[in-house]
């Protein structure tokens, strides 16, 4: 979603995007000419008249679950929001929780009374960074 | 989502919904966050919706957020049409 029309969406698609993706970006592009959408997810830059890079992960029941905002100069982590969309979707499906680091098939953390004081025993620092 | 035509006019969206509208035929209860203009985009809150002017597949349509309850769905927002990064 960007404040420029359906009519800049379409040539960009046509005239740029279909050239790094084949046939085009496959999802919709949205329009919000004037920022009101934008102001109410706080990404509305009211002097320079555009929505600033954010995004935001809304979940089944249309509850927002992460969001990330950044200033214009520096690009997203698309393989970040990946992980994080797997993670969401796993809690939701098991109620484990997912540590700092964690990856599809890594540990999970089931929180409880047995738990407490005792994650390091299950979950070791090193384990974020790999 | 508004009903396709076959014309080249699409009805305007009607972008930033408002939690405080009516809901057809039932009372629920709105959890998004209110307050006007400001920010209210909150992480465990309901995402504001919003009925956004599309392009997609080769035509104009409007989309609403909430047409897309049951499904995960991935909002990004950016600075504009043909900027570098």
């Amino acid at each position: 979603m960007s404040v420029d029309s359906r009519f800049t969406h379409k040539i960009w698609q046509e005239e740029e995007l279909s050239k790094m993706v084949p046939g085009g970006v496959p999802f919709p592009l949205l329009s919000d000419p004037g920022g009101k959408i934008g102001r109410a997810y706080g990404v509305y830059d009211e002097e320079a008249a555009v929505d600033i890079r954010g995004r935001f992960l809304i979940d089944p029941e249309g509850i927002i679950q992460a969001m990330e905002i950044l200033t214009p100069p520096v690009g997203r982590n698309v393989l970040e929001f990946i992980r994080q969309i797997k993670a969401f979707q796993h809690v939701a499906k098991t109620g484990e929780a997912t540590p700092a680091g964690w990856q599809p098939g890594k540990v999970t953390l089931k929180p409880g009374p047995d738990l407490v004081g005792k994650v390091w025993e299950v979950w070791k620092p090193e384990m974020a960074f790999d | 989502m508004s009903e396709e035509k076959q014309t080249s006019c699409v009805e305007p969206a009607r972008g930033l919904i408002e939690p405080t509208e009516p809901q057809k035929g039932e009372e629920p209860k709105d959890l998004t966050p209110k307050g006007g203009d400001i920010m209210r985009a909150t992480v465990g809150k309901k995402a504001p919706d919003f009925e956004a002017a599309a392009y997609h597949k080769g035509e104009f349509k409007n989309i609403k957020l909430s047409d897309f309850k049951g499904k995960w769905v991935a909002l990004c927002f950016y600075p504009g049409d043909f900027t570098f990064v």
